[in-house]
């Protein structure tokens, strides 16, 4: 019987690894740079905007986002706290997550780690790749993410668009759908270009949440790496002299 | 291998190891020492605390926290602030001269409003919170009690200015902490008043 | 050497001045301080040509040490129960001063242990430290290793993440294997139904607490027997076999300090900047020391797409995988690793360094190390037939290294050496036909291949070529640049 298990379980992992090779939309390169802080900042008033009505980012203090991205508490409080609240707080969404899971059938997840579950290459490919499918609940779809349940919150700016499959026939006659491009359907209020440096932006915000120490890891790294290497010389200098008459 | 043993050459070698090794592991301790500070959340939850006295009655007093201390707002009834001055005299430091209170509570009854009283309850001994004992006379003080705050741990006693009488181990006055009054109802504790440009942060013992 | 240089750091000691001399008599009086320090540090005589192998004992120490001061320091801010256990990896991380150069200290420390634990017994293997008269220190080296593993394995369960939760489910399941009991003993382990918030208290205590406690224990017994037989060195030669006769001291050995204490300075220096750069840089590895699937806190109901743990179980998981079969896969697993404890019972050879062990075996040895590097990359693969496959081949060679380790033990006969070859490929023969499948039929016959030529080339071959897998004659005294010019001069002599 437990053999039975183990290789079912052994079994149920190769459809795993020919979905993970299916679902494998080319994911475009983010490019983010958490030492931009304009880029920061203003990718911090996005997700503000259009992102913390339903995801909060419960692990990240509004205080320690001022501090990193040079803004003071006035400004947070003005930029970035819409609902009030002390600039001590975590940045928390106002939804409750009862009604998210009555709504979306799903509590959208928090989004302090997601740069490091996803990666910064998902994010800037996922927030690009919704398209207009009637089938769904939302009216939309994603390619990067099939049949999520999130709506398209940036269609205003992006406009509307729609997905071009090609259709593969396979050896016995057979067919299936591979995402091939996406065509404008509707414009929205910023042009490609801009939106795409919106959607970086956001992306770059998210990826300093997932590991804010990096903006200060890097130089401290040298730092303690330069010392090591003085204290290496030094050390070796003693060391040979010790040596010295050991043959 | 002719070379001769350089003992100065030695000796500066193994100074500088050790010194700079020393170095190093006084920095690496920087962190590990400063990580037992109040964190992010700790300041965060220690920020100020808003208390409703609305509902107060004359001679009450009302407990809330602050910063994982008891904070009270006590109501004192005209005859209460009546009998401050005549303690006066069995007072180690009856006009508050030392930081105990921010600059705005430094005055006969030591508070913004005279009948609200804003104190910590921390004895300033060993830091245990003393008894309200407002009623003249209360029997488990003495017959002479004017009425204040009785340390149960090691017996000081406060008036009901938090003012430390003499001849109790308490060294100073109960700590009045940094408050406002954001309208008739509600007091916050641990900020200045607007205005009062006020620098001070906190007293000397909490 | 002059017989005065060891006294070099007693002369600053005297410099400071005489009550220090003073404070050292009276403790000396009460306490064995400057004995011991001369038994185990100053007057402790390593032999003089230990090689770049011989600085991962000194840095496994340091690693000890860097675990557990940091493990203190998050355990002041860590919440083991399940509502709090990833809120406060996070809160470490974010709100704790300086909590994320600790935190990360604690998660690459905990990789670079076993980096630094697996060049430390390949050293060992490789100069034949583990043979008489070091069996025991063998063995208690390699327990610490097996208590390092329950120790990694506990801790990888604290974040309470998606892979913590169900890397903790799968090798806990494995107890489930043991005939009988197995289900009653995985309960007793979680000490629930599924994997919750009570397996993670006592996973905090066994990992803060208990296994530090036999893990140090441990440590100090390897240590003692280090010093009641001495250390073997690159020639695998005993330097107490040649001893001056005036000072009974061995003439190729120089006392632990100065030497060794500064030369393992240097390379704890070089460590640390490697160890730094990591932390500073990359401390996640690009997933190998920090998994991407741990960011998401712990879900029972859904399984992440790629489960398997992290890399320095990998050539375990590898073996415990390449067999379609509960019960077995978990007995190759334990007996992959329980089989290090018998090494020095089946590698029987004298000559211990690889340096004279004959043109053969070396490359039987660099063999067994890509193996299990191999087997640890398939280990982090996802389980395809082809990956399954080519893990059950490689096993099938983890395995053969003890096989061949045993028959190199003593000159063979011909018959011998063909004998075995023979018994080994009907072996292995055998096994591919119970695992038969028509669908893997093509991939089967092929890796046969890797099995079949190994022992070819090893088993085989030296029977056709006695010479091979016979060993150098091994020097009486060590050897040194000074008396023997460079390694490879030796070599070409």
């Amino acid at each position: 019987m437990k053999n039975i298990i183990v290789c079912a379980l052994l079994l149920a992992l190769v459809p795993l690894a020919a979905r993970a090779q299916d679902e494998g939309v080319k994911l475009q390169a983010a490019n983010v740079d958490v030492s931009n802080t304009a880029s920061l900042q203003r990718g911090a008033k996005f997700f503000v905007n259009y992102c913390m009505g339903c995801h909060s980012a419960r692990y990240v203090r509004y205080n320690r986002v001022g501090q990193d991205l040079g803004l003071s508490d006035p400004q947070l409080e003005s930029y970035l706290m819409f609902a009030g609240g002390k600039v001590t707080d975590t940045m928390m969404s106002a939804m409750p997550r009862a009604d998210a899971i009555k709504w979306f059938s799903t509590a959208p997840p928090d989004l302090s780690l997601e740069s490091r579950i996803r990666g910064n290459d998902w994010i800037y490919t996922y927030l690009k790749s919704f398209y207009l499918d009637p089938k769904s609940a939302t009216g939309v779809n994603n390619t990067v993410f099939p049949h999520v349940a999130m709506p398209d919150v940036l269609w205003e700016l992006q406009g509307t668009q729609r997905a071009v499959f090609n259709t593969v026939k396979n050896p016995d006659g057979s067919s299936y759908q591979v995402f091939d491009h996406f065509e404008q359907v509707t414009p929205g209020k910023m042009t490609p270009a801009e939106f795409d440096k919106s959607v970086r932006d956001i992306t770059n915000f998210l990826a300093y949440m997932g590991d804010p120490v990096k903006l200060t890891s890097l130089t401290l790294g040298l730092r303690v790496i330069g010392f090591l290497v003085v204290f290496f010389i030094i050390a070796y200098l003693l060391k040979r002299e010790i040596w010295k008459k050991v043959h | 291998m002719s070379e001769e043993i350089d003992q100065s050459k030695r000796h500066f070698l193994t100074v500088a190891t050790v010194v700079v090794g020393a170095i190093g592991v006084c920095v690496t301790a920087v962190p590990f020492v400063t990580s037992m500070n109040p964190s992010a959340k700790a300041l965060a939850l220690g920020g100020p605390t808003d208390i409703d006295f609305s509902k107060i009655e004359p001679g009450a007093l009302i407990k809330a926290i602050w910063r994982n201390k008891p904070a009270w707002v006590v109501q004192r009834p005209q005859a209460a602030l009546a009998q401050l001055p005549k303690n006066d005299p069995l007072l180690r430091d009856p006009n508050s001269e030392e930081p105990q209170q921010p600059p705005y509570a430094k005055n006969a009854w030591r508070s913004i409003k005279p009948e609200l009283f804003v104190v910590i309850g921390i004895c300033t001994h060993l830091g245990c919170t003393p008894l309200y004992v407002p009623q003249p006379g209360d029997p488990s003080v003495g017959p002479t009690w004017p009425g204040g705050f009785h340390c149960p741990c090691h017996g000081s006693l406060y008036d009901l200015a938090g003012r430390v009488f003499k001849n109790v181990p308490a060294p100073l006055n109960l700590p009045v902490p940094r408050h406002r009054y954001l309208n008739d109802k509600v007091v916050r504790i641990g900020e200045n008043p607007v205005g009062s440009h006020s620098t001070y942060t906190g007293p000397l013992v909490w | 050497m002059s017989a005065e240089e060891p006294k070099l750091k007693r002369d600053y000691l005297d410099v400071t001045g005489g009550w220090l001399h003073g404070l050292r008599e009276w403790i000396d009086a009460r306490f064995p301080m400057s004995s011991f320090w001369k038994k185990h540090v100053s007057e402790y005589y390593a032999p003089k040509n230990f090689n770049f192998w011989y600085f991962f004992g000194s840095i496994a120490l340091l690693i000890l040490v860097n675990q557990i001061l940091t493990g203190i320091f998050l355990a002041m801010n860590y919440q083991p129960s399940a509502t709090g256990a990833f809120a406060s990896v996070e809160y470490i991380m974010r709100d704790v001063d300086w909590g994320w150069l600790l935190r990360y200290m604690h998660s690459v420390g905990a990789s670079m242990f076993f980096v630094v634990v697996y060049l430390h017994m390949f050293r060992g293997v490789m100069y034949g430290s583990f043979k008489k008269p070091r069996e025991l220190l063998w063995i208690f080296g390699v327990l610490i290793y097996v208590a390092l593993m329950a120790e990694a394995f506990m801790g990888y369960l604290l974040p309470w993440g998606q892979m913590s939760y169900w890397g903790a489910n799968v090798i806990i399941s494995l107890f489930g294997a043991i005939p009988g009991i197995g289900n009653t003993i995985e309960t007793w382990i979680k000490g629930d139904f599924g994997v919750s918030g009570i397996t993670l208290n006592r996973f905090f205590a066994l990992h803060v607490a208990a296994v530090p406690l036999v893990l140090l224990g441990l440590v100090l017994f390897h240590l003692i027997a280090l010093h009641e037989v001495g250390s073997n060195n690159p020639d695998g030669v005993e330097i107490k076999k040649h001893k001056d006769p005036a000072t009974g001291i061995p003439l190729d050995g120089i006392p632990f300090h100065p030497y060794y204490t500064i030369k393992d300075i240097t390379g704890v220096i070089v460590f640390i900047a490697i160890f730094s750069a990591i932390i500073f840089f990359a401390p996640g590895m690009h997933g190998l020391f920090l998994e991407p699937a741990n960011f998401e806190p712990a879900n029972p109901l859904k399984t992440p797409s790629d489960i398997h743990p992290l890399w320095y179980f990998g050539p375990y998981y590898a073996i415990l995988r390449s067999i379609p079969n509960k019960e077995l896969g978990a007995l190759a697993l334990l007996v992959a690793v329980v089989i290090l404890f018998f090494l020095p019972w089946i590698d029987r050879n004298p000559v211990k360094s690889i340096r004279y062990r004959g043109p053969l075996y070396r490359w039987v040895l660099v063999l067994f190390a890509v193996t299990f590097i191999v087997l640890g990359y398939i280990g982090m693969q996802l389980a395809t037939l082809f990956w399954a496959e080519i893990g059950q081949r490689l096993s099938e060679l983890y395995f053969l290294f003890f096989v061949t380790a045993w028959v190199y033990s003593k000159p063979r006969s011909r018959a011998f050496l063909v004998g075995t070859f023979v018994v080994v490929m009907i072996i292995i023969s055998l096994l591919d036909w119970i695992s038969w499948a028509p669908s893997i039929a093509h991939l089967k016959l092929w890796s046969w291949l890797i099995p079949f030529g190994y022992c070819l080339i090893f088993l085989l071959w030296p029977a056709a070529m006695p010479r091979l897998m016979q060993p150098k004659p091994v020097p009486e005294r060590v050897r040194t640049k000074a008396r023997h010019g460079t390694h490879a001069g030796v070599r070409a002599e």
